[in-house]
């Protein structure tokens, strides 16, 4: 299916794909075939979702579990700390930055 | 290439004399002493008390092939070994003289003593005669720092490629941390070289993992997660990349040095309980547990953009990052992030990470070399020693 050149796909298992460039505020994406419209601005490297993943169900990347997810995550959905956690330890994010 | 013999069989590729504290008292007077002085490196251990892992680490470190002259700089009253590691340095054949400030009449004249012993030995090593060396003399290190979501799928694996060339030219290359493989352990441990050397690969992940939940936060900054990176495992996944292709031939801990050339995981997560705080509290601590397993020359691989060098042995700084290498192109050697534009492949970087070793390893000046980084932290850590089925027989 159709998706934009940025979305990389490391591993054909992997259920995201990462940007290899930025996507600006307000772009529409193609991810997998369908239109994603993206409110915020993603950064090199950020994660979108290729397939849904259930909550509580295991996030591919390099073929490998990174983590599960702890809310549903949609096809095109941003894919970090809000819906993805350890397995192991939790992340650690700087709080109180814009 | 060429190099300098020691008497350990080794070869070096640079020639320093290292100026070595062994207690924060007498950081100002080693570092005014090597002041000025472009191949004195200061190193040392900052703590009062003693702790086997920095006496054997100082120990390495003072008889790193890329030694060639020891100045110890001593206050006189901490607990560190300063016979011992004297009488260490000594039996290499490498010249080795003790400075205790509180014998010597203080800061001012155990500079002045200081400054004339490493003067009349940087002038001995610029004039010590040289031998052939070969890709099979050196080893390797690796590490990464300021990771974001393009440090796994550019500057490491471009690394790993480096690795796995490198390997087969010989050479013995290390990775870690294990802190920051946790997740990578079951496609890890298929790599080993024997079924108890893979046995050994899990059981040093799970103790990272169980010492990290202790802590309460794993091998993770806020940066990682700004780059794009959500959990300990992805991050692990893209470190991992940096060991490239090859089996792996054993597992080391730090000042463990490799029998022969290979590829070589060094567990650097401390044993016994949780004790003395974070495991490596920056990636210099890395780099230093590098060194005193022998590593001449180390990639680092940095997405966010580290700048940092090393004292005794150069660092390679590889931009995984095309935006960041764009802002911090002084500071990087090399720039994988062309993998992300289409303008290189992962196999060119790799190439070109090798050729550079090479080079740098003849003598190769790295960016961070030319800026005058010589970073170096040593902090409390404790290990048993490695079992049996670790190195290859």
């Amino acid at each position: 299916m159709p998706t934009d050149p940025r979305l990389l796909l490391l591993h054909p298992g992997d259920s995201v794909y990462v940007l290899r460039d930025q996507i600006a505020a307000g772009e529409t994406v193609l991810v997998s075939g369908t239109a994603v419209a993206f409110a915020q601005p993603l950064g090199l490297g950020h994660k979108i979702a290729r397939v849904a993943v259930a909550a509580g169900e295991p996030v591919i990347k390099y073929g490998a579990p990174i983590g599960r997810a702890t809310r549903a995550i949609a096809p095109g959905d941003h894919v970090h700390l809000h819906n993805l956690a350890s397995d192991y330890t939790p992340t650690y994010a700087l709080e109180g930055k814009a | 290439m060429r190099g300098w013999l020691r008497s350990d069989g080794r070869k070096g590729i640079r020639n320093v004399v290292a100026v070595a504290y062994l207690v924060e008292c007498a950081h100002h007077v080693a570092r005014q002493i090597a002041a000025g002085e472009d191949e004195a490196h200061v190193i040392g251990f900052p703590g009062c008390f003693p702790n086997p892992y920095a006496q054997k680490m100082m120990e390495r470190l003072c008889t790193h092939p890329n030694v060639g002259a020891v100045l110890v700089v001593s206050l006189g009253c901490e607990s560190f070994n300063r016979f011992q590691l004297e009488k260490m340095v000594a039996a290499t054949g490498r010249p080795v003289k003790v400075l205790v400030i509180q014998n010597e009449g203080g800061t001012k004249s155990t500079i002045t003593a200081g400054r004339d012993w490493v003067r009349a030995q940087a002038a001995a090593l610029a004039a010590a005669p040289t031998v052939p060396i070969a890709a099979s003399d050196l080893v390797v290190g690796t590490v990464c720092g300021g990771s974001d979501g393009t440090s796994g799928i550019t500057g490491n694996p471009a690394a790993g490629i480096a690795f796995d060339k490198l390997v087969a030219a010989g050479a013995a290359c290390i990775f870690e941390e294990t802190g920051e493989l946790i997740g990578c352990e079951g496609i890890m441990e298929a790599r080993a070289a024997t079924p108890a050397l893979a046995g050994e690969i899990r059981a040093s992940v799970a103790k990272a993992a169980r010492y990290y939940a202790t802590l309460g936060y794993g091998s993770f900054a806020s940066g990682n997660a700004d780059g794009g990176l959500t959990t300990i495992e992805e991050k692990s996944l893209g470190a991992y990349m940096k060991s490239g292709q090859s089996p792996i031939s054993g597992l080391i801990k730090p000042g463990d040095i490799p029998p022969k050339g290979g590829l070589y995981l060094m567990d650097v997560v401390p044993d016994g309980e949780v004790r003395f705080g974070f495991p490596n509290i920056s990636d210099n601590a890395e780099i230093v547990e590098m060194m005193a397993s022998g590593a001449h020359v180390t990639l680092f691989v940095t997405g966010r953009g580290s700048v940092v060098g090393s004292a005794l042995a150069p660092v390679i700084k590889i931009a995984a990052n095309p935006h960041m290498y764009a802002r911090l192109s002084g500071d990087m050697d090399v720039n994988a992030g062309r993998v992300l534009s289409g303008e290189a492949t992962l196999e060119e970087v790799g190439q070109e990470i090798f050729d550079l070793v090479l080079d740098v390893a003849d003598g190769r000046q790295t960016k961070s070399e030319e800026l005058g980084h010589r970073e170096f932290i040593l902090t409390y850590k404790s290990f048993d020693p490695i079992g049996p089925a670790c190195l290859p027989v």
